[in-house]
């Protein structure tokens, strides 16, 4: 993968840039400067979904759209767990850790998913393909265990499903 | 279209109500859950049948959320209204449709008709000899959510035109003090009490809370009223409003809910065109707007304190208490903060009267709480029953009992707070104290059922876990005391553990209940705790024995073939680290030191020959 910081951003980069501004300024049209902050996470979770995860760049860039210190956005960055300042692989893997999911053996499933991958948890394949975590509780309690992938929910997984939910993970 | 007075509103709703609805009605159940089993794939069926046989005449077809059916998504039900009679579906494929449609479905063994008795979704008060009776999901699983015609056709917001236009806000609160509601996010805080302290301040500015933030793991009852019901959130924020003399709702959800999310945003659309949000409410004067915030995975952010200070755009982490919300909340604003059940209760009682409310629960807990039963239960879904019903009631009469003819062993409540009931107190009517009283909590209303093959130690270890990742780390008993805990459980489930080490255990545990800063750090302990309390002979058999009863603890067992194989083969395919090796026709051998031990072998083989030891 390599390091990310370009320094020279793309044109794609540019009109993402456009769109969190124009996000941005629409959310903040008429508040007050004490209450800007109340629109930071709503902010960051568009920032995301717009670049992938929360790079060096993106958080000066709200910081000042935003007069909040970089390093206040940066705490709220590493207190969120939705949130990401490292590029994550195309194939967002998650493994439901609730309780259901738990009683009907998810640690069984996250295991093989780590040795098929040969990656831990919070881990990016080499490749840059696949991404595997924990996550919270979906409420999708009836399909323990479940395991999503980017939006799409797996329900009743056992270990030997695995290698054909990573096989249908395509280009 | 603007209603302008409560007159408005009700001949309105008549005039929802006088519609012929079409001969029979398709209720499709898409909430999350329903939609990951493939009810998108049935609804199109649904709809391709109609067109491709032209039956729009015959068929009227209502996208509903959760019928707490869990068990057998996809559920669509069928009304036929020049009988009445209804038909649930449960486990429905495409396949099924055209049968269905036709009304021979009853005949063909291929479609399992869900029997009536497991769903009571039109009772307020429960019927004779009914457990179920359902005030919070009274629309959910009936009503199609984006449609707020079907919320007022159903008496939705009269409770709103009552209050403002003729109650007093101090009537408002005397009357839900009066109904003896309490919080039911799991503290059971008199929702009365609460709405009193914040009306009593002296402000320019108030707010009206909303926690959707549904952190607990295995609880989803929020998420199915948000998806299922969202206008029974909103009109009660706005009697809320009306009630303390806030003008501002905040609905703080979790960004893990995208369906729920959008569904809020239509009925915040839908109350604003309607005038049912915004200026002049119904004619009364009273403005209330609400906004959406989200969250972004902690689930401290559950406790009201952190909960605000991540509305404000901070990190979510939790202040002592007092200053309450109720004083110096939002903005340092006096905030109320009430869950999502709680509000789904305001508006039946301001419509039926606190005394009609009192009916129904135990002196102690007047009303309902609604349980998602999941785990090893035979029926996972969504259950509203009176406060005193026993966990016998839920789990045996309308969860079916245990999966697969297992034992019932435990049964958690209150979520990583909460602890482990044992058999013996099944028959115990449970409402707040209850619970407490045998080292348990109501919390939000998870109910995850155990069977034998789940380990006492490895559970409990298991929410310790949940709770160290979810530490904020500002106090030190929950950042490091939690920390020594898993540590000693860890110990324990490795075969490492000894008697003493049972001992500090308890003396931490302790200790962290004593000094910790918040909720989520001061119940830490108690899965510990009450694991320990009531299965104290399988902490023992870990340390003294160097045996996991249950067989979950990997360290602690491992798996062998015995003279029973014949063979076969089939261990050898299933096994996903390639650790057994054997010819066709012999018996098999499992290389120990490759053996991951996640026991699919054991699963697979048809001839008990795996043996787990």
């Amino acid at each position: 993968m390599g390091c990310n910081c370009q320094k020279t951003p793309t044109e794609q980069d540019v009109k993402k840039i456009a769109e969190l501004d124009q996000y941005i300024d629409s959310l903040l049209a008429g508040t007050s400067d004490e209450r800007r902050s109340g629109f930071l996470i709503q902010i960051l979770h568009r920032a995301q979904s717009l670049f992938g995860f929360l790079s060096e760049e993106t958080q000066k860039h709200v910081s000042e759209k935003l007069r909040i210190p970089v390093a206040e956005i940066y705490g709220v960055i590493s207190f969120y767990s939705y949130f990401t300042d490292k590029p994550v692989g195309r194939y967002k893997i998650n493994v439901c850790t609730g309780t259901a999911c738990f009683v009907k053996g998810a640690a069984k499933v996250l295991e093989e998913f780590k040795r098929n991958l040969g990656i831990q948890e919070g881990e990016t394949t080499g490749d840059g393909r696949f991404f595997l975590g924990g996550l919270r509780c979906v409420g999708a309690c009836s399909l323990a265990p479940v395991v999503m992938v980017n939006d799409r929910v797996y329900g009743n997984v056992t270990a030997e499903k695995v290698a054909e939910i990573l096989a249908e993970c395509k280009e | 279209m603007r209603i302008e007075s409560p007159e408005f509103l009700k001949d309105a709703a008549a005039k929802y109500n006088s519609v012929t609805p079409p001969p029979v009605e398709i209720l499709v159940s898409m909430g999350t859950c329903g939609i990951a089993a493939g009810t998108g794939n049935v609804l199109k069926a649904i709809y391709d049948e109609i067109s491709a046989k032209h039956l729009e005449n015959s068929f009227g077809v209502r996208e509903v959320g959760c019928m707490g059916l869990c068990y057998a998504e996809p559920v669509i039900m069928t009304i036929d209204h020049s009988t009445g009679k209804q038909t649930i579906y449960g486990k429905v494929t495409r396949e099924q449709i055209p049968a269905i449609l036709s009304g021979r479905a009853g005949e063909t063994s291929e479609c399992y008709v869900i029997p009536r008795n497991w769903y009571y979704p039109e009772f307020e008060t429960p019927a004779e000899g009914e457990i179920q009776a359902r005030i919070v999901l009274r629309n959910t699983g009936r009503m199609n959510p984006e449609k707020i015609e079907q919320y007022i056709a159903n008496g939705g917001y009269s409770a709103l035109g009552k209050a403002v236009t003729t109650m007093t806000p101090q009537e408002v609160i005397d009357t839900i003090s009066a109904s003896g509601l309490r919080g039911r996010g799991g503290g059971g805080f008199p929702t009365g009490r609460k709405w009193q302290f914040a009306a009593d301040q002296k402000s320019d500015e108030k707010f009206i809370i909303c926690n959707a933030d549904e952190g607990d793991p295995g609880a989803f009852m929020d998420r199915a009223v948000l998806e299922g019901d969202p206008h029974s959130v909103l009109e009660a924020m706005a009697i809320g409003g009306y009630a303390i003399g806030a003008h501002t709702g905040v609905i703080y959800i979790r960004a893990e809910y995208p369906l729920a999310v959008k569904r809020l945003e239509i009925a915040i659309r839908q109350a604003e065109e309607l005038g049912l949000l915004g200026k002049n409410i119904m004619g009364s004067g009273f403005d209330f707007n609400i906004q959406i915030k989200f969250g972004a995975g902690a689930f401290v952010c559950g406790e009201e304190t952190a909960l605000i200070h991540s509305i404000e755009g901070h990190r979510g982490e939790p202040t002592v208490k007092p200053p309450f919300p109720a004083v110096q909340g939002l903005w340092k604003k006096p905030s109320v903060v009430n869950n999502v059940e709680t509000y789904a209760c305001i508006a039946a009682i301001i419509r039926k009267g606190a005394e009609w409310f009192r009916t129904i629960g135990t002196e102690g807990a007047p009303g309902t709480k609604v349980f998602a039963l999941a785990g090893k239960v035979a029926k996972v879904g969504l259950v509203e029953v009176p406060m005193g019903t026993t966990l016998r009631q839920i789990i045996y009469d309308i969860g079916a009992g245990i999966k697969n003819n297992r034992q019932f062993k435990a049964v958690q409540t209150g979520g990583p707070s909460g602890g482990c009931i044992t058999k013996a107190n099944l028959d115990l009517p449970i409402d707040y104290e209850a619970l407490k009283a045998i080292g348990s909590m109501m919390g939000s209303g998870g109910m995850i059922v155990m069977d034998e093959d789940n380990c006492m130690v490895d559970i409990a270890k298991f929410f310790l876990e949940f709770t160290l990742d979810e530490s904020c780390g500002k106090c030190t008993p929950c950042r490091i005391g939690n920390r020594r805990m898993y540590e000693m459980l860890e110990e324990i489930t490795d075969g490492r553990g000894t008697v003493a080490t049972l001992e500090k255990l308890k003396i931490l545990s302790r200790t962290i209940k004593d000094t910790a800063l918040c909720g989520l750090g001061q119940t830490s302990p108690n899965p510990v705790l009450s694991t320990m309390a009531n299965f104290e002979d399988e902490y023992l058999a870990h340390v003294k024995e160097g045996r996991c009863p249950a067989g979950a603890c990997s360290k602690l067992i491992h798996f062998q073939i015995t003279d029973r194989c014949v063979g076969c083969g089939i261990c050898l395919r299933n096994c996903p680290a390639n650790c057994i090796t054997g010819e066709r026709r012999a018996r098999h051998v499992i290389d120990q030191d490759k053996c991951v031990k996640c026991g699919a072998c054991f699963n697979a083989c048809k001839f008990h020959a795996v043996e787990r030891v």
